[in-house]
């Protein structure tokens, strides 16, 4: 059996080792937790539904959907580059919408529908359109920001199908490219647009 | 800017659905209370550890406070619809499409998708000397970082500085000023009062600590934009560093209704990113009016706009830039497309 770094790391986290991560990175969560009866008070237990799944999860009441998603779901595709919604790596579909994952509360969206790129593909492990598209492009470098230009450009598609090339930079203009790959990113999203209207009709 | 990869200091969050238990939290906790909106402005102070509320009131599950609505003659929208629900509607494409470009200038389309009409307004300033916790006179300190011999104050104010020298960053804000927006504000003893969008922000010689009139256990509930305004002749235009996601460091808004004989009868006209607060150009409006929106009425209220201007070290270019956008809002310009 052979381990990628990446299963690896998914593994720890969905394993035993994922009570000490996280007393490391959310230490300081002392006696604020305890239950209060005010209106509107927030259970931590909560049922996200994350790429079409059903997932109960201990969340803290600061903690952002990046934090979840990697560190308690162990959905690592979604990146985070500044946590400041300042880049884009992070960005996710919340109801279809893009959203910067590092910079919403997961409890404020715990009754919508999250997409990651992990949940694009389909079961049988074909490729979303717009994922085939960047790969048959090559539409990177070292593409660190591709899971949140395609997230973006993903939901931007389900309100302009048919988007000018101008239009889609515009769509995707809320994530950055560190490696300055704008122009073959837009056009294999471009493409992935043309895929994904072929495949819808 | 560091990379913090820890999440935030723990709070107690709650999510009330009514603005009347979201004020009886906000008097619970007082001063030690947080008001979340989209929370584009909110977290960074408190990933950066510089404001530690102990609770915090994420209004997002209060229905109230969402959505357009048709009010008389205008429209209300509520507080917390988000940047790009008010960029959407059809009411506000037609009629006041000033608030459109404002609202689509804003940041980048996950901001929009996520930042509130209401957060925009009440947002803080980005001063950095601020915002990196510097304990200056807006923090309660007794020196302006930003107004001393060495200080980077690119982006600083050029009118109105008391002190502080911050600039309000909202884009919405001069459109709304320019719409004749009202402020619908809910005070924590449930009282209810309207005020004028210019009369919303605030500067420094008024309060040195707050952007806004809004007072703790306040809530800002939605805007209101008056029929009077609509379908007139609009104007915006932001300039930033970057074409994208960036910050404005001038914006001008207006709203002018032309007479059939070309002259001006009406206009408002507001502009951001040179003081703490966005300024109505009152002056300017009353002298434009009754006089053609032509380049010879342009150049003297353009002069007349920028009259007592103080730029400091770095910001100099800031007074013919804001010259040249009202001289652009009364004369108009001939269209440009922009390629990619
Ligand atoms: C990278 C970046 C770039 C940006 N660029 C721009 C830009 O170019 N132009 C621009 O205009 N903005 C810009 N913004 C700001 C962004 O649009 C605003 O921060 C956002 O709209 C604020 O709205 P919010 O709903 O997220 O507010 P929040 O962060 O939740 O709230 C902002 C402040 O207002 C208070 N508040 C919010 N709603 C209410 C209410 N209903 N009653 C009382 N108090 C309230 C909050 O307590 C908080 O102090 C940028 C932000 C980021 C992070
Ligand atoms: S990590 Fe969220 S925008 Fe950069
Ligand atoms: S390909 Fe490297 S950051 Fe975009």
């Amino acid at each position: 059996m052979s381990y990628s770094r990446r299963n690896f790391i998914k593994g720890v986290i969905a394993g035993g080792a994922v009570a000490t991560s996280a007393g490391y990175l959310f230490r300081g969560s002392g006696p604020l937790f305890g239950q209060t009866s005010a209106p509107g008070s927030v259970e931590r237990l909560v049922t996200l539904n994350v790429n079409g799944q059903t997932r109960r999860v201990d969340v803290l009441k600061q903690e952002t959907l990046a934090m979840t998603l990697r560190y308690k779901l162990g959905l690592t595709g979604t990146k985070l580059g500044c946590d400041r919604a300042e880049c884009g790596a992070c960005t996710v579909l919340v109801d279809d919408v893009p959203r910067y994952s590092c910079s919403v509360l997961t409890h404020t969206v715990r009754g919508g529908r999250i997409v990651t790129i992990e949940g694009l593909a389909r079961a049988n492990g074909a490729l979303h359109p717009v994922q085939q598209a960047v790969v048959d492009e090559q539409g990177f470098q070292c593409a660190f920001c591709l899971p949140g230009f395609v997230m973006a450009a993903v939901g931007f598609l389900k309100t302009n199908a048919t988007p000018t090339r101008e239009q889609l930079a515009h769509g995707i203009s809320g994530n950055l490219c560190r490696c300055q790959d704008y122009d073959k990113i837009l056009t294999s999203l471009m493409r992935g647009a043309e895929y994904l209207r072929r495949s819808t009709t | 800017m560091a990379v913090i990869r820890d999440p935030m200091p723990a709070f107690e969050l709650f999510q009330p659905t009514s603005v009347e238990d979201a004020q009886a939290l906000l008097r619970r906790y007082g001063a030690g209370a947080w008001v979340l909106a989209g929370g584009l402005d909110s977290f960074d102070w408190l990933k950066d550890r510089i404001k530690r509320p102990e609770a915090v009131v994420d209004l997002s599950g209060i229905p109230e406070l969402r959505g357009v609505r048709a009010r008389g003659d205008g429209l209300e929208i509520g507080a917390m619809t988000t940047l790009t629900e008010v960029v959407r509607h059809g009411v506000v494409r037609e009629r006041y499409a000033l608030l459109l470009d404002a609202a689509e200038a804003a940041a980048s389309p996950q901001i929009r998708n996520q930042g509130t009409l209401g957060g925009n307004v009440s947002q803080d300033t980005r001063c950095w000397y601020y915002r990196a916790g510097w304990p200056c006179y807006r923090a309660g300190g007794n020196i302006c970082y930003a107004d001393t011999p060495e200080s980077i104050n690119r982006e600083h104010a050029i009118l109105g500085a008391d002190r502080c020298v911050a600039v309000n960053p909202s884009d919405t804000a001069p459109a709304l000023i320019a719409l004749d927006a009202q402020m619908v504000i809910r005070a924590a003893n449930g009282g209810e009062r309207v005020v004028a969008a210019e009369d919303y922000f605030v500067g420094p010689g008024k309060d040195i600590t707050r952007m806004t009139v809004l007072q703790p256990g306040d809530l800002l509930t939605a805007i209101r934009l008056p029929g009077a305004w609509a379908g007139a002749r609009f104007y915006f235009e932001k300039v930033r560093d970057r074409q994208v996601w960036d910050f404005a460091l001038v914006s001008v808004a207006s709203a002018m209704v032309v007479g059939a004989g070309g002259a001006i009868e009406r206009m408002r006209l507001a502009v951001n990113g040179v003081a703490a607060r966005p300024l109505r150009l009152q002056a300017v409006e009353d002298l434009v009016r009754g006089r053609p929106a032509n380049e010879a009425t342009a150049a003297v209220a353009a002069n007349l706009a920028i009259a007592g201007a103080q730029p400091l070290r770095f910001n100099a270019y800031k007074v013919p830039l804001m010259r040249n956008l009202v001289k652009r809002a009364i004369r108009g310009v001939e269209a440009t497309t922009w390629a990619s």
